[in-house]
């Protein structure tokens, strides 16, 4: 799954997240630490990530280091899918 | 002994004519904030001090000294004019905390031309907005950014130029762009500063309404007598100080305090373009042995959700004073600070109009854990009675935060709108638009907004503009846009929205509006939660009301519904 997944979120963040003409994003390209999601957009990307995997990801783990690359992210949901069964 | 000593006896022997001496300033004298803030600082034997110490997220860093800013603005200033960049011209700052965003400010009031600085995470229709308003000339961004111009090009018959600063030469410039490359140009020894006068403008910068499009707050040269005593009193900046100040320059605190004021005083600040994370700030402190911070609540009580242990790791001891802005600090946040780092962060009050700091705590006087303070000397501010527009005769009545419109920063007027600029002032009074009390002491406390403007992380979101922005998407009918509370950002915005026949509403659209939302307007203006409601509720005359929707949210009385439509 890890692979596909990170696929699918590195695919949403360079669609919704960086412009036309920026560098393209690696799993490690820092989001939140490099300004390409910011704290009120990572709502949104966290929004995408709880609709696309029905799981919920309580506020307190949501956290800036925790969504600071895609592979930071994947492992974060990856952590609530297991925990879903 | 701090910059200010006795606050007390500041007040009673206080003329601005204090800074006026201090930067050798006399009434009728040019007065240029470019020239101040670089050329006047090597003038003084300083030219050899670090200016800016700047790192970017990838771990680039640069150092400029004051003779590097002097002619980094000398260079971008030259540039400007030889494209034909004229005084009173408006030249729009769109860039992230790039050392030539903060270069390239003071290198536009050097021409004598107006620099409109815009918050980089703007959509385009924010964008289209504020740069037609202002009627805009050039546009100064990054190629990351230059999109997002490109997009609404079309529409701006005004602007003639974008500068792009960092063009690599691998996709080619299109229509009016031109390449400019701060390191790659000759450095300009000598520019011919134009000579502005005190009432000469200087800073445009959009602020949201709550009612119509974003007004731009116009400001002048002089304002630097204010922000220079307000640093140095209120901020206490000094001489020997490394000093961070947080706010990005697209609001004002990024301008007035993170570039005019420290600049102007010949304090060495330091810029870190990296987003947020408790341990790259604290990491950040510890590497520039930071001495005073200003910064703001939100990020407060981000760093007090990030924990105490995390602080532990970090070696913060050079921090000699902390104040916040940009939304009331709560107590909590107060007593916090002076648990894990020693000392309180000291709550300033200001805004846009403003310039600068008009009530605060000082450090010559009692911190209020939770009071916004009292005003800075040589200012007048009360609390209005909002029936008779008169202060209030006893203490602890919440009413309107009224200033003497008096002190030097403060705006001039609204850019193309004197109308709206008239409806601050009621007797004489200007009105701020937050409700505050008086106690016994003369310390104001902060009660809330009095109107519909929401404040998220400090920064004002008109609902007006986000409902405009709704209707355009092709699933919403109406909509009404209200703050909710939150308790990192002290707000947030919620969107109720009913639907047009034949939507249904579904997560995926919930996140489609989302999206919608922060990429038109701007990340602070996305609806955090979005409700879809079968209809919105309505005077008998057909207007919204959001009272009871913000009443809802904040858990309030409703208050009267007589007007309500189907009571």
């Amino acid at each position: 799954m890890a692979e596909e997944l990170k696929d699918v979120v590195l695919k949403y963040v360079t669609k919704e997240y960086l412009e036309d003409d920026s560098e393209p994003l690696t799993y490690d390209t820092p989001l939140i630490s490099g300004g390409i999601v910011d704290s009120f957009s990572m709502v949104s990307l966290k929004r995408f990530l709880e609709n696309k995997y029905a799981i919920a990801i309580p506020d307190d783990e949501a956290t800036p280091e925790a969504f600071d690359s895609v592979n930071k992210i994947v492992s974060l949901v990856e952590r609530f899918v297991a925990k879903k069964g | 002994m701090s910059n200010i000593g006795s606050y007390d006896e500041r007040v009673k022997n206080f003329s601005w004519s204090i800074a006026e001496k201090e930067l050798g300033y006399k009434a009728g004298d040019v007065i240029n904030i470019g020239w101040y803030c670089t050329d006047r600082i090597c003038q003084m034997g300083q030219a050899d001090k670090v200016a800016l110490y700047w790192e970017g997220f990838t771990g680039a860093e640069k150092t400029y000294t004051y003779n590097d800013i002097r002619l980094a603005t000398n260079t971008i200033a030259a540039f400007l004019r030889g494209l034909g960049i004229k005084p009173e011209e408006r030249v729009c700052l769109f860039m992230d905390r790039i050392p030539e965003l903060y270069l390239g400010f003071l290198g536009i009031l050097k021409t004598g031309a107006i620099a409109q600085p815009l918050f980089s995470a703007f959509g385009d229709e924010s964008l289209l907005v504020r740069l037609s308003n202002a009627e805009t000339s050039a546009v100064i961004t990054q190629k990351k950014h230059a999109p997002k111009v490109r997009k609404i090009l079309d529409k701006m018959p005004h602007l003639r130029h974008i500068i792009v600063v960092d063009h690599d030469g691998v996709a080619p410039l299109k229509d009016r762009e031109v390449a400019f490359s701060l390191e790659k140009a000759v450095p300009v020894e000598h520019f011919d500063v134009h000579p502005t006068l005190a009432e000469s403008p200087s800073v445009l910068h959009y602020t949201s309404g709550t009612t119509g499009m974003p007004k731009g707050v116009q400001h002048v040269h002089y304002s630097l007598i204010s922000q220079y005593l307000t640093a140095k009193w209120a901020l206490d900046l000094r001489d020997d100080d490394i000093y961070w100040c947080t706010a990005d320059p697209g609001w004002v605190t990024g301008t007035s305090y993170g570039i005019i004021a420290p600049f102007a005083l010949g304090v060495t600040q330091c810029v870190l373009d990296a987003g947020f994370s408790a341990e790259a700030w604290y990491k950040w402190i510890e590497k520039r042995r930071v001495t005073m911070w200003y910064s703001a609540p939100t990020a407060i009580r981000s760093l007090m959700k990030a924990g105490d242990e995390i602080i532990k790791k970090f070696d913060l001891s050079s921090l000699r004073h902390l104040s916040s802005v940009g939304e009331p600090l709560n107590s909590e946040a107060v007593v916090w600070s002076q648990k894990v780092f020693g000392k309180p962060f000291y709550d300033t009050y200001w805004q846009t109009e403003t310039g600068s700091i008009v009530i605060g705590n000082y450090p010559g006087m009692e911190v209020r854990p939770g009071s916004m303070g009292k005003p800075f000397p040589g200012i007048t501010g009360t609390v209005l009675d909002p029936v008779k527009n008169e202060p209030y005769a006893t203490h602890g009545k919440i009413g309107l935060v009224g200033l003497k419109f008096d002190w030097p920063s403060r705006m001039r007027t609204y850019w193309n709108n004197e109308e709206a600029f008239k409806k601050k002032f009621r007797n004489d009074w200007y009105i701020t638009g937050d409700r505050s009390k008086l106690d016994a002491d003369g310390y104001f406390w902060f009660a809330g907004r009095d109107d519909d403007i929401i404040n998220t992380a400090g920064h004002l979101v008109s609902p007006f503009e986000v409902e405009s922005a709704l209707l355009e998407h092709p699933s919403v009918a109406e909509s009404a846009v209200v703050s909710k509370p939150d308790p990192i950002n002290l707000e947030v915005v919620k969107a109720f929205v009913a639907l047009k026949p034949g939507f249904t509403a579904s997560k995926d659209l919930d996140l489609e509006i989302m999206n919608f939302i922060r990429k038109k307007l701007s990340p602070l203006a996305m609806p955090q939660e979005i409700e879809f409601v079968p209809s919105l509720p309505k005077t008998r005359s057909g207007k919204i009301m959001r009272r009871l929707l913000h009443a809802k949210e904040w858990g309030e009385e409703i208050g009267d519904t007589s007007t309500l439509e189907n009571d």
